[in-house]
């Protein structure tokens, strides 16, 4: 695995992210990490056979007997890295795997030759191999604490662009600036500190927490609708803050966020209610796009020159329509044959409109220009920060929508559907118009993704409407979890949000999303955020172990740095 | 309510005939018309042939390895395009070293029996490593699941190969022997298509022969009819699965050599669009039957490789070879709509899914 990380490129990719400047980056702490999930998997496997309820019996020769195994295992990966650096040395590697560099040997060395560097990386792999056994050990309290201690230095780390940029006004931020980050990234005391604050934080949880819960819990049915309100009050205020205190970085990345939202939760209907696997979405966000630019163009394009909010409706009219048409040819397709299908109808969209044949109307590969920006009011919504209200609104308007349907009439024949086709069929659920409404809503609200899309970038091209986007999409909702709405939230962030901050991870964008649906699928199906009905069904009799959003989402980070290792 | 749903359904109905009528018409009109105009001479007819069987035996191969999944699984290997594409990337490494040392133009024959045994071995390597990782642990769960991880694999392999050995293209070798054009009775037919269109019906009679006429073949057949009876007839089911996975994977292989000798060149992100004509080619023939992935594939090459010119071009529309995929997934869909069963295939789309 450790082999595989360094020559696929993600090492070295990464060597620059710096965990602490100067000492270690993130791509060294792959490989380390690699081999402390290694030993902690070891123990796990071995100790699980042992009866005692911790997994692995009191008596001490046990212990030293899985210590020394989940030693033996990390030095197993650091003999796998060590045969690469001597085979690198003698062969050049380069010519196959383009990864193979100068800067990856020295990096796996340490900056020492061959030999000491070799020992060097053994002897660190062995120790985390080590520590990975330790922490299977140590009681459950305890390992969270650690673990969750350099989590949060990994998340300084990667995230410390962001924060840099946060804490950039004088002051006390820019205090706070001085005090985690060195000139390269961040510093030891920075490290440390944020370390030692979240042990001091989760060790102040862990004592205090049920204590709390059970105070919440204890509050009469009117306090506890106010503490929800203000929760809700809180959350609304921070989504509208987020522009403004964040920059119009920040505000363009919560865009394609809420573009994503958007998209999400019209896949959401198809695929999480519905169960109809749609690999063609991408066409509904296209076919939105092209409207508004057709519509609204002052390039040649053009055909109406209506404005932004009167093409809109339009947009979104439309792509319901084109949900619906989708949706008559596959409806005799069934399971495997309809992701094809649509596969195939996405595709047929992205062809005809690339091509020559349509070019005077759609602009062929040129695309459409001069889609002027909407106007609210004599306000230009011009520039990230504002589209992002655009986006909020829209993403709030859907998801309201979304959520409203989900326990109406039509979202439970839609998870009638989903269940047994031919058992709805049986109860009296019109599949045909069921079906169809489904298409024609995720279309819908595809649709006006791809109108926000339009006047964000201010024109169109075919070449932004590829697979990928469907995939991407797909990734997401199933991240989150299908047919959870709070799930569409989670996985955009995720997903979208988390590779615009981190900008090494755009080549690897793919490879990840990959591993991700992989394991979602191997570990833990129903999704990180999941709605009640997947997780009945895919857990049965298993207690309900989902905790909130955040440790869902801190699991799931972990969950991550697994798959990549693993 | 009973008339009211008979109403709509007549209706859609009406929408898919009309569909169909589109279709009809837009082929007899364009083929008409692009006769009359007469703008392709008879050997450019030949040659759009011969490169459309060439195709479709690449097509077919590949359309194998979905078939026979589908067959024993009932689940689509989405990442079969990347197994295609793994063993035509991998050989690369053994064909540019050969090249560069004159071995591949001093033995032909021996050269690409080398080439195509690497390239089997590597995809097969590949698909059984997709299932035991990705499948195995999947077999009794809701239908959506290993669809799903199928894709995710199909995306891991691609982006694997990506970061391994770079986004580039890499350019394969030529061989000098399988340039230029045997003269057949005033036929003019391209070497490499020749050969490359023998070669898939070799291995096509080869895979034949290993489904029907072995005792490994019987249990496979066994398994795709029936998952349970064949295990308490005392198959071993799993090993039969790898063994299809396997085979698939060989034919795979197979198609991605006979694909690197007529395009010469190849990418990580190659296997998708072969990948998805593939699966089309077996829809077409009718998913899980043998002979109708090999006449599926034929079939869909032929057709994509004429159809621009046939259908289109008589219609006045530029460039209609940018449509050629258009044409492939219309019939995909058509196929879905109107006879799920395929040409050949006796089993409904609709039944097992």
């Amino acid at each position: 695995m450790a082999v595989y990380l360094c020559l696929v490129g993600l090492v070295e990719t990464f060597r620059l992210r710096w965990i602490i400047a100067n000492v270690i980056g993130l791509g060294q702490m792959m490989l380390l990490i690699t081999a402390i999930v290694a030993g902690f998997v070891y123990a796990r496997r071995v100790g699980g056979r042992t009866p005692a309820a911790t997994g692995v019996s009191h008596d001490a020769p046990e212990r030293v007997r899985v210590m020394l195994g989940g030693a033996a295992v990390g030095l197993l990966v650091g003999a796998a890295l060590v045969v690469l650096l001597v085979v690198g040395s003698r062969v050049a590697l380069r010519l196959m795997f383009v990864n193979a560099s100068p800067t990856l040997y020295s990096l796996l060395t340490f900056g020492y030759d061959l030999g000491p560097g070799s020992a060097l990386l053994l002897l660190v792999e062995g120790v985390c191999g080590l520590v990975g056994t330790l922490l299977f050990l140590v009681p459950s309290g305890l390992r969270r604490t650690v673990l969750g201690g350099l989590v949060a230095v990994l998340i300084l780390s990667v995230f410390q662009d962001l924060l840099q940029l946060l804490l950039q006004s004088p002051g006390p931020p820019q205090a706070v600036r001085g005090l985690l980050f060195g000139v390269d990234g961040p510093s030891w005391s920075g490290a440390a500190l944020v370390c030692v604050v979240t042990w001091a934080l989760l060790a102040a949880w862990t004592r205090e927490g049920d204590h709390v819960r059970a105070r919440l819990a204890g509050l009469p049915p009117a306090g506890r609708r106010g503490f929800r309100a203000g929760v809700l009050a809180v959350g609304i205020v921070a989504l509208l803050l987020i522009p403004i205190a964040g920059g119009p970085f920040v505000a363009q990345v919560m865009v394609l966020v809420g573009l994503y939202t958007l998209m999400g939760l019209g896949l959401n209907l198809e695929v999480g209610f519905a169960g109809l696997l749609d690999l063609g979405f991408v066409a509904f966000f296209a076919i939105g796009a092209y409207t508004v630019a057709l519509l609204t163009s002052r390039g040649e394009q053009g055909i109406a020159h209506w404005s932004f909010w009167a093409a809109v409706p339009a947009a979104v009219v439309v792509s319901l329509l084109a949900g619906v048409l989708f949706g008559i040819p596959v409806l005799r397709v069934r399971g495997d044959y309809l992701a094809i299908a649509t596969l195939g109808l996405g595709e047929i969209v992205r062809i005809m409109v690339l091509s020559d044949a349509l070019r005077p109307w759609l602009g062929g590969s040129f695309g459409i220009l001069a889609i002027p920006r909407p106007v609210f009011f004599g306000l230009t919504l011009g520039g990230p920060q504002q589209l992002y209200y655009l986006t909020l609104v829209a993403s709030a308007l859907v998801a309201y929508i979304a959520w409203r349907l989900q326990d109406s009439r039509l979202g439970r024949a839609w998870m009638a559907i989903r269940e047994d086709e031919d058992v709805a069929q049986a109860i009296g659920i019109d599949l045909v118009s069921t079906k169809l409404l489904s298409y024609g809503l995720g279309g819908a609200m595809g649709g006006m993704g791809g109108a926000i899309f339009a006047v964000m970038l201010g024109s169109v091209f075919p070449h932004s409407f590829n697979l990928q986007i469907s995939i991407n999409v797909l990734v997401l909702i199933i991240l989150g979890g299908m047919g959870s709405l709070w799930g569409v939230v989670v996985g955009a962030l995720a997903l979208v949000g988390l590779p615009e901050l981190l900008r090494e991870f755009g080549e690897y964008r793919f490879l990840i999303y990959g591993a991700v649906l992989v394991a979602m699928m191997l570990y833990r199906p129903e999704g990180l955020v999941p709605a009640a009905a997947q997780k009945r069904e895919l857990h049965e009799g298993t207690a309900d172990e989902a905790g909130t959003g955040t440790i869902a989402v801190a699991a799931g980070n972990v969950g991550a740095a697994e798959g990549r290792g693993g | 309510m009973q008339r009211r749903l008979i109403g709509r359904l007549s209706l859609i109905d009406l929408f898919l005939w009309a569909f169909r009528a589109v279709v009809v018409v837009i082929v007899v009109v364009g083929t008409v018309a692009t006769l009359r105009a007469g703008r392709y001479s008879g050997a450019q007819w030949i040659d759009f042939v011969e490169f459309g069987l060439a195709q479709g035996g690449v097509y077919a191969l590949i359309a194998l390895g979905y078939t026979m999944v589908y067959g024993v699984l009932n689940m689509i290997n989405f990442a079969h395009g990347e197994v295609f594409m793994g063993g035509a990337f991998l050989t690369y490494y053994v064909a540019a070293p050969l090249g560069a040392a004159g071995f591949l133009n001093r033995y032909v024959l021996a050269g690409l029996l080398v080439l195509l045994l690497v390239s089997m071995a590597t995809s097969m390597g590949i698909a059984v490593l997709v299932e035991r990782v990705a499948y195995r642990p999947l077999r009794r769960a809701p239908r959506l699941v290993p669809l799903i991880t199928a894709i995710g694999a199909s995306f891991f392999l691609q982006y694997t190969f990506r970061g391994l050995f770079g986004s580039g293209v890499q350019a394969y070798p030529e061989f000098e022997a399988l340039k230029g054009d045997w003269v057949l009775g005033g036929l003019h037919i391209h070497r490499t298509q020749a050969i490359v269109l023998a070669a898939a019906v070799v291995m096509m009679f080869v895979l034949y022969a290993v489904v029907f006429r072995t005792k490994t073949g019987k249990a496979m057949r066994a398994v795709s009819e029936d998952r349970d009876a064949a295990a308490l007839m005392g198959i071993n089911v799993d090993a039969i699965i790898v063994f299809t996975f396997a085979l698939g994977g060989a034919m795979a292989g197979a198609a991605g050599i006979l694909y690197a000798l007529v395009y010469k060149q190849v990418y990580f992100f190659m296997g998708f669009v072969p990948g998805i004509k593939a699966f089309t080619a077996a829809v077409l023939g009718g998913i899980g039957n043998i002979p109708g992935a090999m006449l599926g594939g034929l079939f869909l090459g032929l057709v994509e490789s004429i159809g621009p010119a046939l259908f289109l071009d008589g219609l006045g529309i530029p460039a209609p070879y940018q449509l050629r995929d258009v044409i492939a997934f219309t019939m995909l869909l058509i196929m879905l709509i109107f006879r799920p069963q395929g040409i050949l295939g006796e089993r409904l789309a609709t039944k097992k899914a």
